[in-house]
């Protein structure tokens, strides 16, 4: 689209910016950026308008609510922001290479469904970080245990109410938090002891990396599942016991990926070099070989969040995991398990956000795998 | 190149063995091998693929992965007098990139993908001689700007894979030279690069060799570069130096068969219609040299005699000498 014929740049493009953040760049032919911002912006706007009150009460509120509302005034700014340094950018198209991680986001933005993954994962986490302000109701409120139990889809409870007669839509987004949370600390826990573990052993190599692969298949033979229950049962359920035990037994398979991409890495002259260079062991490690092990190790934790929020759903579902009444999608589909026939809402809601959240998250780790990985690219 | 300065050897090697523990039994790819290299001078180390010139110029670092390598006890590397066999881990790691550096032969993996070049100069520059970032910068760009990156200043920020061979090799030189090292070792730093780049390298080598007054070891195959550039040279064969001297006394007057071989085998700008002469066989493997003269199965003058040890034979002063009964 050329330049000239609407104000998509320049001092025009700053004006338009300053009322309508993204629509320069939606005008200038940068669909997707600029879609981004604008929904981002009139959002997060419409939830601030419509909800001032709520959004004052939260900033002397509880750390949740006033973590929400922090979060909406930065999200915000930040759009606003993006979009007036954007507009009045001079725009030039790169011509030359550019770096690998520039060329793995291009092919990363091509792949349709995995930036639909992207954007889907990217509002979940907004959501969750919103809930308190956007939730009709707290998410334990009772209503009349006579007249508001299993109330079907209506316009006082969009989702329905469950046998509590709490509000499943309100349920269902305080949900959110929950498994997003576990899913995102668990694998931070796992990607973080695996990589280490991974690169030492194949770095040092020897009885360092024999002592440390020979643990990875002790904790791999265990039935995941099982350990699990095991451990869960010996002590009282919380979510930081979960986040903790789901992190610590997922850790293996990325020390396995990390130790693979080692091996082969400090064939390359550069650790040589390195070494002739003085450098330290944990020197080489963390600055040479990690960040040149990263892309499968991205790919990998992309798709382990997916698997670590069914894993987590699984355990609630099975009583073992998030306990009443802090609201889980696990424990909501199981709730809902007994009145699946006379209730229908009460499940599949739940259920549904299951899949979506995973569906997204293994759209954007194979998106990720197809940008990072060199021999697929065309 | 420059004069040789008189006084104690900048780094002395005597009798180094270097022994690989492999299934094929004990590789002796280092079996024995003595040379100095005086300050200032450019010492050549020559041979074929195999013969151990790479492990030797590894093992001076302590750069070889233990096991399977092993220097074997009896083994001398002096630096600056100081000896380095047994050395401790963090002796050895203070005088790599400070006293000692070494550039390798593949630039194109030499550096590390996923930094600007600029950051990982920076990093040596910092952490060897205790530049602040800025400072690491403005000396980096300096650097670059002295190995011959034309926009230093802008290129800094590029990152490996933007680069051509030969400047990724500048690059390499430069990282070398951050820390002004007394010796470079340079492990055929010219086999990846075209013959024209091939010659800028060396210059560059030599003029910066000039200007700071550094030793370079330079392990090369390629006699064409060692003519260029080397003062002294030592042939290396089956893990054994075979012969030493002068640049003009290895080229103008050869003792070893070997060596003799070697320029037979070159083309000769000044005789046309000469056909070369390849020598016969390769390179026994390192578990299986051969008793007496390790030359003997490809050598045209192999006689009885051969079948005994050869001893490096001194034939003049300044460390001329050769491992053949017939040189003398």
């Amino acid at each position: 689209m050329s330049e000239g014929v609407l104000p998509a740049r320049g001092r025009g493009g700053r004006a338009l910016s300053a009322v309508l953040p993204g629509a320069p760049q939606l005008l200038g032919g940068r669909v997707g950026a600029g879609a981004a911002a604008l929904l981002a912006w009139t959002g997060l706007l419409w939830i601030g308008l419509t909800r001032a009150e709520r959004v004052r009460a939260a900033l002397s509120g509880p750390w949740d609510a006033r973590l929400a509302a922090f979060t909406l005034l930065a999200g915000l700014v930040v759009v606003w922001a993006w979009s007036w340094w954007d507009a009045g950018r001079r725009y030039r198209p790169k011509t030359v290479a550019v770096s690998q991680w520039e060329l793995a986001v291009r092919t990363f933005s091509r792949n349709r469904t995995a930036v639909a993954g992207l954007i889907v994962i990217g509002a979940l986490y907004a959501i969750a970080l919103l809930t308190p302000l956007v939730a009709p109701y707290p998410p334990n409120l009772q209503g009349n245990l006579v007249t508001e139990r299993f109330v079907g889809l209506s316009a006082a409870h969009p989702l329905g109410t469950d046998h509590f007669a709490r509000d499943v839509l309100s349920r269902l987004l305080y949900g959110a938090r929950i498994s997003l949370l576990i899913g995102f600390v668990a694998v931070a826990i796992s990607v973080s002891v695996g990589t280490l573990l991974g690169a030492v052993a194949g770095f040092i190599g020897g009885l360092v990396d024999a002592a440390i692969m020979r643990f990875v298949d002790v904790v791999i033979s265990f039935p995941r599942l099982v350990l699990l229950i095991t451990i869960i049962a010996l002590f009282e359920p919380s979510i930081f016991l979960i986040t903790a035990v789901l992190g610590l037994t997922q850790w293996p398979s990325t020390a396995r990926i990390v130790r693979g991409e080692v091996l082969s890495l400090r064939e390359r002259e550069f650790v040589q070099a390195a070494e002739a260079l003085g450098y330290s062991k944990p020197r080489i490690i963390l600055r040479h070989l990690i960040p040149n092990a990263m892309a499968p190790v991205i790919v990998a934790a992309t798709l382990g969040i997916g698997n670590t929020i069914v894993l987590e759903a699984g355990l609630s579902f099975l009583g073992l995991g998030v306990q009443p009444p802090t609201p889980s999608w696990g424990t909501m589909v199981d709730a809902g398990r007994g009145n699946l026939l006379d209730a229908w809402w009460l499940s599949t809601f739940p259920g549904l956000a299951i899949v979506l959240t995973v569906l997204s998250f293994n759209l954007v780790g194979d998106g990720l795998r197809d940008a990072l990985d060199p021999r697929l690219r065309s | 190149m420059n004069a040789r300065s008189g006084g104690a050897p900048l780094l002395s090697v005597r009798d180094l063995r270097v022994w690989f523990d492999t299934d094929q039994g004990v590789a002796r790819a280092v079996d024995g091998v003595s040379f100095d290299v005086l300050e200032g001078e450019t010492l050549g180390i020559v041979g074929e693929s195999g013969c151990g010139k790479t492990v030797t110029s590894l093992s001076l670092l302590g750069l070889l992965p233990r096991p399977p390598a092993r220097v074997l006890d009896d083994s001398s590397i002096r630096f600056r007098g100081e000896e380095l066999v047994g050395a401790s881990a963090r002796r050895l790691r203070r005088l790599r990139g400070n006293d000692i550096a070494m550039i390798f032969q593949e630039p194109m993996s030499s550096l590390n993908p996923v930094y600007p070049i600029g950051d990982q100069i920076g990093e040596a520059l910092r952490l060897h001689r205790g530049l602040d970032r800025r400072a690491a910068r403005q000396e980096t760009i300096r650097l670059l700007d002295e190995v011959g990156i034309a926009g230093a200043a802008q290129r800094v920020d590029d990152h490996p894979h933007q680069l051509s061979g030969g400047m990724r090799q500048r690059v390499m030189i430069a990282m070398a030279l951050s820390c002004a090292p007394e010796l470079l070792i340079a492990d055929e730093p010219t086999t990846a690069l075209d013959v024209t780049v091939q010659a800028q390298i060396l210059e560059l080598l030599a003029s910066l060799q000039a200007a700071r007054s550094m030793a370079v070891l330079l392990i090369t195959h390629d006699l064409g570069v060692v003519a260029e550039v080397c003062d002294r040279v030592a042939v290396m064969y089956a893990g054994q130096i075979v012969e030493t001297g002068t640049v003009q006394e290895i080229f103008g007057d050869p003792r070893h068969p070997y060596t003799r071989g070697l320029l037979d085998s070159l083309p000769r700008v000044d005789d046309p219609g000469h056909r070369l002469k390849p020598i016969p066989g390769t390179v026994p493997p390192p578990t299986h040299w051969p008793d007496g003269c390790r030359f003997r199965d490809r050598c045209p003058l192999a006689a009885p005699p051969c079948a005994a040890p050869q001893a490096l034979l001194d034939l003049g002063p300044e460390g001329r000498a050769a491992r053949c009964w017939r040189a003398p």
